[in-house]
């Protein structure tokens, strides 16, 4: 059945392989850097020591030298259709990157490290198999190599997530996170060889030629369907595959938090918008066509349940990093919304609503990582006052969630507005979609707000008003963060115009 | 003497579908977190079930070589999965996943 190939073929394929390690430079150089920051940590004793940390900031500053000159490279597939280099590829590896150094950087502020932990071993080795992870994830083309990338970065994070061995929340998010993550991963892998029996083909370019060239049985392709979208859906933190994120958000260390909420959750978009806009055909005579049907229906779904359900459930939490949790399920409907209009500006809005989301979201766990160090809680309560003690950290704050809400003039309402117009150009039915994530936003509003309101508003219980200064460092960080969810939410054009830019995806024809 | 049906695709397709349902049994019904990752060893040893038949049948390669990758990957897994739970023991002194619920509401 299986011949062996010739010595002419073996010749072209190891051609084929040398022509195209060209292509995967950045990956290759960030695997060296896992493995120098390894070795160095054997080196490198103690936790006060800044040497590891900086040394992945500067090795992390120096991959996105190598991403930007893959720009000039011709967007096409490498390795026998495994993997792809595209703008929208290129799009997710500056954010990965870029999110990977934030998250660096917030782990260097935290000052929960120092009581947790003794030494940071592999801590920030782990960040950078994540970034890998993660930039193989928004590449793959290949179901072999999406199921690999997802795994690597699920493993990882379970790690980063039960990373404070002897706090009995780190280590029940870890568990927690594991079952959840290890079944909806075994639920897409039966649904990925049910696709596998279908079309006889693991490169999604060709699934997509497939499916639309046949005509699949439904009831199969229904379940392989329902099945894919458990894996993708845990990644991005939808509802009904949500059920980890409230408890692995509050339990894991902030920067984890911050890390998971923001990059993993873009990871989990990237893969979703590739394999559904190429896999998945379009197009044609969509009655006919069952599995588009399908996946846009159940996409509408999702978006809706998610919207509502977390930003109702918010309102009830009290604790900060659990309400954020509650949040970032919300916005995966939001940015769900982006995908199912299945057009050019769709994505384009879902790309830069996923920028203004890396500002704002990372922004508002840096300011709770520096108000727990002074405070030592999370808890709404025991952020009374907070405005007077620690200035800048309020209006920082403030800033943040004003965008997460949507309103102007920040950043967050040019990502929710390039949404719900995306919306309103395709038509009738995306009108209610757009009036439900406006309800859904006012509802935001409310507990979003009592954060400002407790730290404004109302007195500390202790009667101390002592300013805390949480360091010039910091500070001076945080208010880089806040200038620029301001500045671009007045001056978004080159924002905008990076993401329309970036919404080529390769095989996929979006109009 | 009767003549059994030879064994086909259905037949792998009905041990896998079998077994994909005792995982997901296993998942939703067991406390012990170590059956439960036993339940999710078993779906992916399903989906490997499949992925072989359809290899076989569509005499393609790929699905083997999944099969190879999944199989590595379920033991990298099964690591990670026994360090947390090993360390969840130490601190809560229980494996019962419906007891260990500091992280509430």
């Amino acid at each position: 059945m299986f011949e062996l190939p010739s010595g002419a073929e073996i010749q072209s394929i190891v051609a084929t392989l040398q022509s195209n390690v060209g292509f995967f430079i950045p990956e290759i150089y960030l695997s060296l850097l896992f493995m120098f920051l390894i070795l160095l940590d054997l080196v490198v004793k103690g936790r006060k020591n800044n040497i590891l940390p900086i040394t992945t900031l500067v090795g992390l500053a120096g991959t996105l030298f190598f991403i930007y000159q893959q720009h000039a490279l011709k967007a096409g597939e490498l390795f026998f259709g495994m993997y792809v280099l595209d703008e929208f590829a290129l799009f997710f590896k500056y954010f990965f990157v870029l999110s990977g150094m934030l998250a660096v950087i917030v782990t260097m502020a935290d000052e929960q490290f120092d009581r947790e932990v003794k030494s940071m071993g592999e801590y920030y080795a782990l960040i950078v198999s994540m970034v890998i992870g993660m930039i193989m994830m928004a590449s793959s083309a290949d179901l072999m190599m999406i199921f690999l990338s997802m795994e690597l970065v699920s493993f990882t994070a379970y790690i980063l997530t039960g990373y404070f061995k002897r706090s009995p929340r780190s280590s029940e998010a870890a568990l927690k996170y594991l079952v959840y993550g290890a079944v909806s991963s075994g639920l897409m892998v039966y649904g990925f060889s049910l696709i596998y029996g279908l079309t006889a083909e693991t490169n999604i370019v060709k699934i997509g030629a497939e499916l639309a060239a046949s005509n699949p049985n439904s009831l199969v392709m229904i379940f392989a369907t329902l099945l894919i979208l458990a894996g993708f859906g845990y990644k991005i933190g939808a509802v009904p595959f949500h059920f980890w994120s409230p408890d692995v958000y509050e339990g894991a260390p902030t920067p984890i938090t911050a890390y998971l909420s923001v990059a993993s959750k873009a990871a989990g978009f990237a893969l979703l918008m590739r394999f559904f806009f190429v896999a998945v055909p379009h197009g044609g005579v969509p009655i006919e066509n069952k599995l588009s049907i399908d996946w846009k229906t159940l996409l509408i779904f999702i978006s809706i349940a998610s919207m509502i359900y977390g930003n109702v459930v918010a309102l009830w939490q009290k604790n900060v990093k659990r309400l954020l949790a509650y949040s970032s399920i919300a916005h995966a409907g939001y940015l769900l919304l982006g995908i199912i209009v299945i057009d050019k500006f769709g994505t384009q809005a879902t790309l830069f609503y996923l920028l203004s989301y890396f500002l704002m979201n990372f922004g508002a766990f840096y300011v709770v990582t520096l108000i727990a160090n002074k405070t030592g809680s999370e808890n709404l309560d025991d952020y009374r006052g907070l405005g007077k003690k620690m200035p800048l950290a309020g209006a920082a704050l403030t800033v943040f969630l004003i965008s997460l809400v949507g309103l102007p003039p920040t950043l967050g309402f040019i990502g929710k507005l390039m949404i719900f117009s995306a919306l309103l150009a395709k038509g009738s039915l995306y009108i209610w979609l757009a009036l439900i994530g406006v309800m859904t936003s006012v509802i935001s509003l409310y507990y979003y707000m009592l954060i400002p309101l407790n730290m404004y508003l109302r007195e500390s219980n202790m009667h101390d008003d002592k300013e805390m200064n949480p360091g010039i460092l910091a500070q001076a960080l945080m208010a880089v963060l806040m200038i620029l969810t301001l500045y671009f939410g007045l001056f978004f054009t080159p924002l905008a115009d990076f993401a329309k830019y970036s919404s080529a995806i390769f095989g996929a024809v979006l109009h | 003497m009767e003549q059994l049906t030879p064994i086909g695709l259905n037949h792998y397709l009905t041990i896998s579908a079998f077994l994909l349902g005792f995982g997901l049994f296993a998942v939703m019904t067991r406390k012990n977190a170590i059956v439960v990752l036993m339940g999710v060893e078993l779906i992916l040893n399903a989906a490997n079930i499949n992925f072989l038949a359809f290899s076989k049948y569509n005499g393609g390669m790929a699905g083997v070589m999944f099969v190879l990758f999944i199989i590595v990957i379920a033991a990298a897994e099964a690591a990670i999965a026994l360090a947390i739970v090993i360390n969840i023991f130490k601190i809560f002194k229980s494996v019962d996943v419906s007891s260990i619920d500091t992280l509430k509401e």
